[in-house]
């Protein structure tokens, strides 16, 4: 029973940590609460389907169609909308608010479009349902590929972000945008990267729930929700952070739906987020 | 003459239903709430610019407190009895977020009212065993519309009172730099929560006035996120920080959506998205600043 709730939360908790990095760069490099990111996801596991059932493209494959899409309109998106904003508010606290109300407006914008081409069915497919055999327990070996995916994307960033140059500069405007310049690092090049890496994220995250999860186009506020708890708990730009509270989450779902109720899910998520904003608003690993 | 000009409109809005069809005085009563809900929105939000997403927690509180206790009370004694509960929801949530700000305070609201939602929808299916309630209460539309509109009447003659005021001076404070108002001597914690308290009650009380209008009550129904969502921009549009703002953004927003949501419904989610963006970037000060930035213009170029 134990090893069952721990192996389960494990495979669920490694999307939202994939998820939640993805919002967390985007605010800590690019200083954009995407309140969007939800419906971001969505797009892409919609789109995981579509390629899924009318090419009929391996999710495997249509993964790496999808990232690198996802990029392509993060960094569009950054370019067209967020960019004048940033501009705008120039040193004032008023970029916070801005953003925030823009990417309600694409959060509604995201959905209706979803709802006119994809319409408010529920949607999911059938790949690879068997189960494995993992201590004793039967996972989903869609769930299993889902959690190999996070583990490598997670994994690849932390060492991107940790070991090269490249990295270095993010983590720097992350720290401290307005000293950056002073070593010639271009702010807008880096804020654009890391905005389009977190929606490349999103992408990938909203594309492996694709594989085994059912979910209709009013479903992105709930992804949203989950990520910014996660990236709370974590601890805001905080990448180890949001990766353990991340996983941490995923256990706590599965040990209230299973020991509790599966009705309190949502509100214990809740609650541990509203907990966690009142006591310790700088995250569980944040300083201070 | 100015002076007079809200009391002769208050005059013509109070007698308009003996004139309008029945559908008509319901367009009426949605209208006049949106600018209850806007207006109390912007009593707290305007000056001190934190964006609450909560305000739906405490309208669909207002018409839940209504349904459980409408057939065991008498009437006024609910309406005073949800303005109560409303008002020490909201003393609880503003001591409890006070030092948070920015997009924190965003997001906590926002969770406030999905928490609240998730709560009572558990509460329901297991404890009382029923998911839906009715409200049978003898209040006729008329009613609820010279409620409602009093209700605005009030708001709105409360947000002009704050306005002349001292408070009105601190929000304005603690809207442009909290830091400044602290050193000025502004007691912080005690005005954002005058405001935000007083704002909560309106807005739970609103919810009490028109639940009798749904006569049947869920709490995917009356805590429907949108209702926050649409209370946010049309506050925004009209501009926030001005007396008349949430009322002017509210009234041509509310017939618009009325008109999408039965001609266009699935489009309507795209509408409103590009109106939120369109306000961000067009108009961030509302419609009310950007009409005096262009008559200043215009001003300028004809002398």
């Amino acid at each position: 029973m134990l090893t069952t709730t721990l192996i389960l939360g494990l495979v669920l908790g490694g999307t939202y940590a994939l998820l939640a990095l993805g919002l967390t760069l985007q605010y800590g490099i690019s200083r954009i609460m995407n309140l969007a990111y939800g419906e971001m996801t969505l797009a892409a596991a919609f789109v995981l389907v579509a390629l899924f059932q009318g090419l009929g493209l391996p999710p495997l494959i249509g993964l790496l169609v999808i990232a690198p899409a996802g990029y392509a309109v993060g960094w569009m998106l950054y370019a067209v909308m967020m960019r004048p904003l940033v501009a705008r508010a120039g040193t004032s606290g008023r970029l916070e608010v801005d953003s925030i109300l823009a990417t309600f407006g694409l959060l509604f914008l995201i959905q209706g479009l979803l709802l006119l081409v994809f319409g408010a069915n529920f949607t999911s497919i059938s790949y690879l349902t068997h189960g494995v055999n993992i201590l004793g327990v039967p996972v989903a070996l869609n769930r299993l590929i889902a959690f190999g995916i996070c583990l490598v994307a997670g994994g690849a960033l932390v060492i991107a972000l940790t070991r090269t140059r490249w990295g270095l500069a993010l983590r720097a405007v992350a720290q401290t945008p307005n000293s950056a310049p002073l070593v010639g690092i271009d702010v807008n090049r880096v804020a654009r990267q890391g905005f389009a890496l977190g929606t490349a994220l999103a992408a990938v995250g909203g594309a492996s729930i694709a594989t085994y999860q059912t979910f209709s186009a009013t479903d992105g506020v709930i992804f949203t929700m989950k990520a910014l708890v996660i990236v709370i708990m974590g601890g805001v730009g905080n990448v180890a952070g949001a990766l353990i509270a991340g996983l941490a989450l995923g256990l706590i779902e599965t040990f209230v739906a299973t020991a509790i109720d599966p009705g309190l899910t949502l509100a214990a998520t809740f609650t541990i987020f509203l907990a966690v904003l009142l006591w310790r608003p700088q995250g569980l690993f944040g300083r201070g | 003459m100015r002076r007079y000009l809200p009391i002769v409109g208050f005059l013509v809005f109070a007698a308009a239903p003996f004139a309008v069809s029945d559908y008509g005085l319901g367009l009426l009563i949605g209208a006049v709430t949106y600018v209850t809900l806007a207006s109390a929105w912007a009593l707290f939000s305007g000056h001190t610019r934190y964006i609450s997403l909560a305000t739906v927690a405490f309208y669909g509180t207002g018409a839940y407190v209504v349904a459980v206790l409408n057939e065991t009370l008498p009437y006024g004694l609910v309406l005073i009895i949800a303005a109560l509960i409303g008002a020490l929801m909201a003393l609880l949530v503003g001591l409890s977020t006070l030092r948070l700000a920015g997009v924190y305070f965003v997001i906590f609201t926002f969770g406030l009212a999905e928490l609240v939602r998730q709560l009572i929808t558990w509460y329901e299916v297991n404890v009382t065993g029923t998911l839906g309630r009715y409200i049978f209460l003898d209040v006729t539309a008329r009613e609820i519309y010279w409620q409602m509109l009093a209700l605005a009447a009030v708001t709105i003659g409360l947000t002009a009172f704050i306005h002349r005021h001292r408070l009105g001076l601190a929000l304005r404070v603690i809207g442009d730099d909290e830091v400044v108002a602290a050193h000025a001597g502004i007691p912080l914690a005690r005005t954002k929560l005058l405001a935000f308290v007083a704002s909560a009650t309106i807005l739970t009380l609103a919810g009490a006035i028109a639940s009798p209008r749904w006569v049947y009550v869920e709490p995917a129904i009356v805590f429907n996120s949108t209702v926050s969502f649409l209370t946010v921009i049309m506050a925004l549009l009209g501009g926030a920080n001005r007396l008349w703002g949430p009322a002017l953004g509210a009234v041509p927003l509310f017939f618009a959506f009325e008109y999408l949501s039965v001609n266009l419904p699935n489009t309507y989610p795209i509408v409103l998205g590009l109106l939120f963006i369109a306000v961000v970037f067009v108009l961030p000060d509302g419609v009310l600043a950007g009409i005096e930035k262009l008559r200043a213009r215009w001003k300028r170029g004809a002398a």
